[in-house]
Order: structure tokens, then C-alpha cells, then sequence
């Protein structure tokens, strides 16, 4: 089997570890003889969107959110979307994560138009919410760590990824993290997200090999350093908050 | 009448925290600036030779302590904040330490490392006379947000200098190249940076933040790539490029964790300089003291003997006896770029494959956020490792790092009670060997702790 990622604007949004999820997407295929092909796709570039099953888009600075933004309008976006009807599955952190949704408000300054391909739109907050956090979704408990002072509100045709048990959340209010839509994720899960919550990451690429192969199972692997990360992860952020 | 009461009540404070043996550095200062807000500007306004400031976001602890050695050499009394204590309350608890109880220091100049947030605020308070700027990397995210931001905060303070500051900057670095071009007239602006064709890295590393031209955004084109972002660039629509600087390191030989020779050429002539930290980051921490003490007008022979005798900033990198003719080596990680580098000259170092500690915290000194372990580039240690045992509160999250970074899982060990994993990791140590430890800050405070108990190293408030 073979599984095409795509790394979008790896050299601007890369800030806060978000390529642990790429290294983790990649070892664990590897360790069960997928082969994996990353690509860097950045300002410029053009998507060929029958070629991707997974997509990953991470956080970043304002300024450089506001240069991808700008990239993303017309022929890019329409790329993705077009993904996404083939089935490609996007997960999304942070900036990326706004950048998904219908668009993002900052305090002073433009709007950024986003691509739509979650039904979301960010405004800009007050407050930076910094910290641990632990979530309830139907893949069992995420715990990662958020940093963001863009407050999220989910239209109807998307779902919270989970309830923040401990954290902020999309916007400090609702009490849900993240957003569900299809084949779409995104969050403001940080920390890095996939190599310490295996069974979402093992979701993923279910998910994404399903768009060449149908349904898959992958092998088991060991996860007791996973496991023991994520446990020890989970004792800080109830200590911690 | 309000400042003499803040001083004796820090000084009270003082006196009582020490005869209660605690190293607790910043408390006095910070009740002495509640009681008068101006108490820092007070003391340091009667400096007679005025106060120089160290800031950059790796190695300034160490930097600092370079200068402070040179200066010594050249028998200028210093008032400096040696315990790596650097927010706006450290340095008052400093400069109280050292006064009179009517405000007199017994000093000549205030030498001050600062941290990157306080220094708007501690700029405007001290008033140094020259400061120096030593890099500018992304850091634990949680506490001082984005690079971008900590270089707007840098900008505004930097167009603000009154005439006859003088700038000592590191023109490898593009963040400082272009603060450098927002200095109002008056202010002298001198540059250091290293030329060493036998150092250079092949590629950008991951974890690079400012490789990109600060006016168009176009990215950098590098003849030369040093650390991370820092080497010869240039913006490929001219919109800037690397200064060229005044002192200049050359014929850079690097020893392994022992130490270094370079040749400085500066604008009287070549210095040769040998120095007693390892590491091509210490050689610019070494460039950028040699280059402001020169621009202070101390003689070249106490920049050639501060150097060589120079002992490391606590924790920074420090090498420590142990039983059967074998050591440990204590080096300080912090961020990315610093963890990085440390790597590099692990791996660099020849002999036998690497023991290792890998110490990491997540409090708030160290950075509540552990992500940025993704950012370090440990598939550098494929190959060159014997074991890795990770401690401290992230043990597992560290040896998850490492077992993705394409170590064997079998070479890998986490235990998170500190005092548990060094010993076992010094009982696992073979006669004659070394084990390497590279905790994050508050795992060094307490692996110095632990290593005092033992009987190994002495607490760093009375270095």
C-alpha cells in the first residue's frame, strides 16, 4: 500500500512541533510497510488534488497566516475542495484550522477569506488561552496542548471534534474543541497532537488509505511509549489546571 | 524617604533569605519595586562608568558571564546578576545585594543580562550605554509568544535609544541586521560574525524561524549557514543582506566538549583566542563578548586571558567528576535551536557511542508546552547512541520523541523521578566513560540539587 501526504506551507506554518504529526504519520505507515510520500506544498505551488489522500496544514504567525491566506484564494482553494470530494482527509491545527473554516476576523485589519471546507468562522480574542488540555471524542481521549486567543464558532453542518474536559476549547464558551466535517478535521490541538493519541492517529490513515484502497485494517503495533506518553500527559494536564 | 525604605527592606530580605540557606533570587527585588517602581533606575543611575546589557535568547547567561570575566581581568568592579535571575525583579535583587543601605554601590559599571521580555522595560529603567544582541530564535512559545512579536517588542525599544548607545549586534543573525537599521541617529551600531567555511550546515534545519527577508518576505539566499538562521544572507531582491561586520571569527577549530581556537580579526588588528566552553554556539557567545569588551576599550590582553579561564555559566555546560575516572557532562537545553546545537557537538564527539539523560520538565520556566521537542532534530542521534534513559515530569513523551526519531526502542529507558534515573543511569556507566545530561532548566536546578547531595557539585548561589 502507498499513501501520498500533503505538507501545506511546511515552511510557514511550522511553529509549535505541529511536524511531530507529520513524522508520526509517516513512522507508523512505515513501521507497517506503507510507503509514504510527503510533499511540501508552500506559497506558489500548485495542488493536483487527485493525488493526495491525506493533507496536513499546521498553525503559524499572523504575518505568515495572512501570506497563505492571500495564496489560498481561487485556484488553490478550489484544489482542495475538489480533495475533498475525492475523499482526501485533512487534519488541521490552529491556523490552518481557521484557515479551514469560512473566515477569520482580526481585532483591527482585513478579513481573511478562508477555503470552506469546514463550516466554522474565527474572530479574534482578548485573551491567549494557553495550556494543557484534555478532550472527550468518539476516538477516545485526545490530550494535547492549545495556544490561541482566535475564538472558533461552529455553523451546522460541522461537529465538534470532542468536549474539552480540561482547556478552553474553540472559544472559551461552548465547552467543545475542534471541529468535525466529513473527512475534515480541525483543532487547536497542539503538543504534538498524533504521536501521543495513537488511535486517532491510526483513524487517519484508515481513513485516508480508504480513498485508493476501501476499507483497511492496519496491523497492531506496540504502543506502551505512546500510551505511557499519553498517560503521564493527561496527569499534568489535570495537575496543571 | 519611600526609596530608602524599599532598599532596606530588600536588603532585610535579602539577608534573611540567604542566612536561611535559600538561593531564592528575585523575591527581594520584587517587594523592593512594588515599594518605589523607579528603585532600578535609582541604583544604577549612580554607576560611575555606567551599565552595559546582555539579550538574545540563547546564550546570553553565558555571554554574559564572558564579559563579566573580561571585565574583571581588567580590574572594573562590576555589579552583574550572575545567577541567570534576568526579569526586572532579578536585577533589582542584584544591584540591592551590592548596595549601601543609603543606595551606593560599590561598583563601577552594571553589567546585565536580560530577559527577552523585560527588556523595554529594564532599557528604559537601566539606560545602558551598550547593549549587545546576541540572536533571536523561537523559545518557548507559551511564555514569550511568536518571534515575530518578540521582534516587534525588540523594534520599538531599539527606535527608541538615545544618541550614544552603542548597538554590538550579531550580523549573522537577520532579525539583529534589520533592528539594527530602525536605530535613530546617534546610535552606533557594531557587528560580529563568525566566517568559517569548515562549520557550515548543508540545509536550513527544520526548526528556522527568520530565513525569510524581513521587508519582502522573500526567502533568504545563504552563501554560508552557521546555526540554524544564522550564517551570510542575503534578501535575492536586495532588499537587505548580511552586515559586514567589524570583528570577524576566523580559523574556528572546534574540540569536541572540551573547548575551541579562533582568530578574531577586528579592526587594530588579529587577536588569537583560545577558549575554555565548547560548542560553535559558544564561539559566537565568545565573538559577541570579545567584540563589545573591545568596544568598551578593554586591552586585548584581558579579552585573551577572560576567555581562556572563563568557567561555564551553571548548568550551562559543565563537566563533573564521578567515581572510576568517569564524568558527567551537564549541558542546558532550552529550545529547538539550543537542543540542536548540543546534539551537533554531541555527535561530533569522537570515541565511544553516546551515553544519555535526557532531562525534561514541563513547568513554567521550562515551557508548559512540550511540542517544541518535535522541532529538534534527534534523528541526528540515530546511530551514534548506546542508550538513552529520559527523566523528569515528560520522561515518556521524550523517549516517545526519541522512538520516532528512529532510535530502537530498546535503547530507550524513561523513568520520571530525577533522583531514580541518575543514579541508575551513573550505576550503568561504564569505568572511564561519560554520561551526558541535557536536562531543561528547572530539571538542571534540580539535578544540581541532586548532585549536592551526592557531594558532586556546590550550590550555585555561592559560586
Amino acid at each position: 500500500m502507498k499513501l501520498e501526504i500533503c505538507f501545506l506551507y511546511n515552511d510557514l506554518l511550522n511553529i509549535y512541533g505541529d511536524r511531530g504529526n507529520i513524522i508520526t504519520l509517516t513512522q507508523r505507515s512505515r513501521w507497517r510497510e506503507i510507503e509514504v510520500n510527503v510533499t511540501n506544498i508552500s506559497v506558489g505551488n500548485r495542488i493536483d488534488p487527485s493525488k493526495y489522500d491525506l493533507y496536513f496544514f499546521g498553525g503559524g504567525q499572523d504575518k505568515e497566516q495572512y501570506a497563505v491566506a492571500d495564496d489560498l484564494k481561487g485556484e488553490k482553494s478550489a484544489a482542495l475542495r475538489q480533495a475533498v470530494e475525492q475523499g482526501a482527509v485533512f487534519l488541521s491545527v490552529c491556523g490552518g484550522y481557521q484557515l479551514l473554516g469560512h473566515y477569520y476576523r482580526p481585532d483591527d485589519g482585513p478579513e481573511l477569506t478562508g477555503v470552506g471546507l469546514l463550516d466554522a468562522h474565527t474572530v479574534a480574542g482578548s485573551k491567549r488561552l494557553i495550556g494543557n488540555v484534555i478532550v472527550q471524542t468518539e476516538w477516545g481521549t485526545l490530550v494535547a496542548f492549545e495556544n490561541h486567543s482566535g475564538k472558533t464558532y461552529l455553523g451546522s453542518q460541522a461537529r465538534p471534534l470532542g468536549k474539552s474536559e480540561v482547556g478552553y476549547g474553540n472559544n472559551a464558551e461552548d465547552g467543545f474543541e475542534g471541529a468535525v466535517q466529513g473527512n475534515v478535521f480541525g483543532c487547536y490541538l497542539h503538543g504534538s497532537l498524533l504521536p501521543k493519541n495513537p488511535t486517532f492517529t491510526d483513524h487517519l490513515l484508515k481513513l485516508a488509505l480508504q480513498r485508493r484502497y476501501g476499507p483497511v485494517e492496519l496491523s497492531p503495533l506496540d504502543d506502551s511509549l505512546e500510551w505511557a506518553a499519553h498517560n503521564a500527559a493527561i496527569q499534568r494536564a489535570r495537575d496543571t489546571r | 524617604m519611600r526609596q530608602t525604605l524599599a532598599i532596606a527592606t530588600g536588603k532585610t530580605l535579602l539577608e534573611i533569605l540567604h542566612r536561611t540557606g535559600r538561593g531564592g533570587t528575585a523575591f527581594p527585588g520584587l517587594v523592593a519595586s512594588k515599594m518605589d517602581p523607579h528603585i532600578l533606575r535609582a541604583l544604577t543611575a549612580r554607576l560611575p562608568s555606567g551599565s552595559a546589557m546582555v539579550i538574545g535568547t540563547n546564550g546570553k547567561t553565558t555571554t554574559t558571564r564572558l564579559v563579566a570575566t573580561i571585565l574583571t581581568k581588567a580590574g572594573i568592579k562590576i555589579a552583574n546578576n550572575r545567577s541567570g535571575s534576568n526579569l526586572i525583579r532579578g536585577l533589582t535583587s542584584t544591584l540591592l545585594a551590592q548596595a549601601s543601605l543609603k543606595g551606593r554601590l560599590q561598583a563601577d559599571m552594571g553589567l546585565f543580562e536580560v530577559d527577552e521580555a523585560a527588556f523595554p522595560q529594564a532599557q528604559l529603567e537601566i539606560a545602558p550605554r551598550l547593549i549587545l544582541l546576541n540572536n533571536l530564535f523561537r523559545d518557548q512559545l507559551d511564555r514569550y509568544g511568536e518571534v515575530d512579536t518578540v521582534r516587534r517588542r525588540w523594534a520599538e525599544t531599539i527606535k527608541k535609544l538615545i544618541p550614544g548607545t552603542t548597538l554590538v549586534l550579531n550580523a549573522d543573525d537577520p532579525s539583529l541586521a534589520y533592528l539594527a537599521t530602525l536605530a535613530p541617529a546617534g546610535v552606533k551600531a557594531v557587528f560580529f560574525g563568525l566566517d568559517s567555511p569548515a562549520n557550515t550546515l548543508p540545509v536550513l534545519a527544520h526548526a528556522t524561524d527568520a530565513a525569510k527577508c524581513i521587508i519582502c518576505g522573500a526567502d533568504l539566499v545563504y552563501d554560508a549557514i552557521y546555526i540554524s538562521h544564522m550564517g551570510h544572507y542575503a534578501c535575492p531582491t536586495g532588499h537587505f543582506s548580511r552586515p559586514v561586520p567589524d570583528f570577524v571569527a576566523r580559523e574556528i577549530k572546534l574540540d569536541g566538549t572540551n573547548g575551541s581556537r579562533f582568530e578574531l580579526q577586528t579592526p587594530t588588528g588579529p587577536l588569537s583566542l583560545e577558549l575554555g566552553v565548547p560548542g560553535l554556539y559558544n564561539v559566537y557567545n565568545a565573538t559577541g563578548a570579545a567584540a563589545a569588551t573591545l568596544t568598551l576599550g578593554i586591552a586585548a590582553q584581558h579579552i585573551q586571558a577572560g576567555l581562556a579561564d572563563f568557567k561555564s555559566a551553571f548548568g550551562r555546560i559543565e563537566r563533573i567528576a564521578l567515581s572510576d575516572n568517569r564524568h558527567l557532562l551537564l549541558a542546558l537545553v532550552k529550545n529547538p535551536v539550543g537542543f540542536n546545537e548540543v546534539l551537533r557537538m554531541l555527535t561530533t564527539e569522537p570515541g565511544n557511542q553516546l551515553k544519555l539523560l535526557v532531562a525534561i520538565n514541563d513547568l513554567y520556566a521550562d515551557g508548559r508546552d512540550v511540542s517544541w521537542l518535535w522541532d529538534v532534530d534527534f534523528e541526528q542521534l540515530a546511530g551514534r547512541v548506546e542508550w538513552v534513559r529520559t527523566a523528569g515530569l515528560r520522561a515518556p513523551d521524550m523517549a516517545n520523541r526519541l522512538k520516532y526519531a528512529g532510535l530502537a526502542p530498546e535503547l530507550l529507558n524513561w523513568e520520571i523521578d530525577l533522583t531514580t534515573a541518575l543514579r541508575q543511569a551513573i550505576d550503568r556507566l561504564p569505568s572511564g566513560q561519560t554520561l551526558y545530561v541535557t536536562p531543561t532548566y528547572t530539571a538542571m536546578l534540580q539535578l544540581r540539587e541532586i548532585l549536592q547531595k551526592m557531594g558532586l557539585v556546590v550550590p550555585f548561589w555561592e559560586e
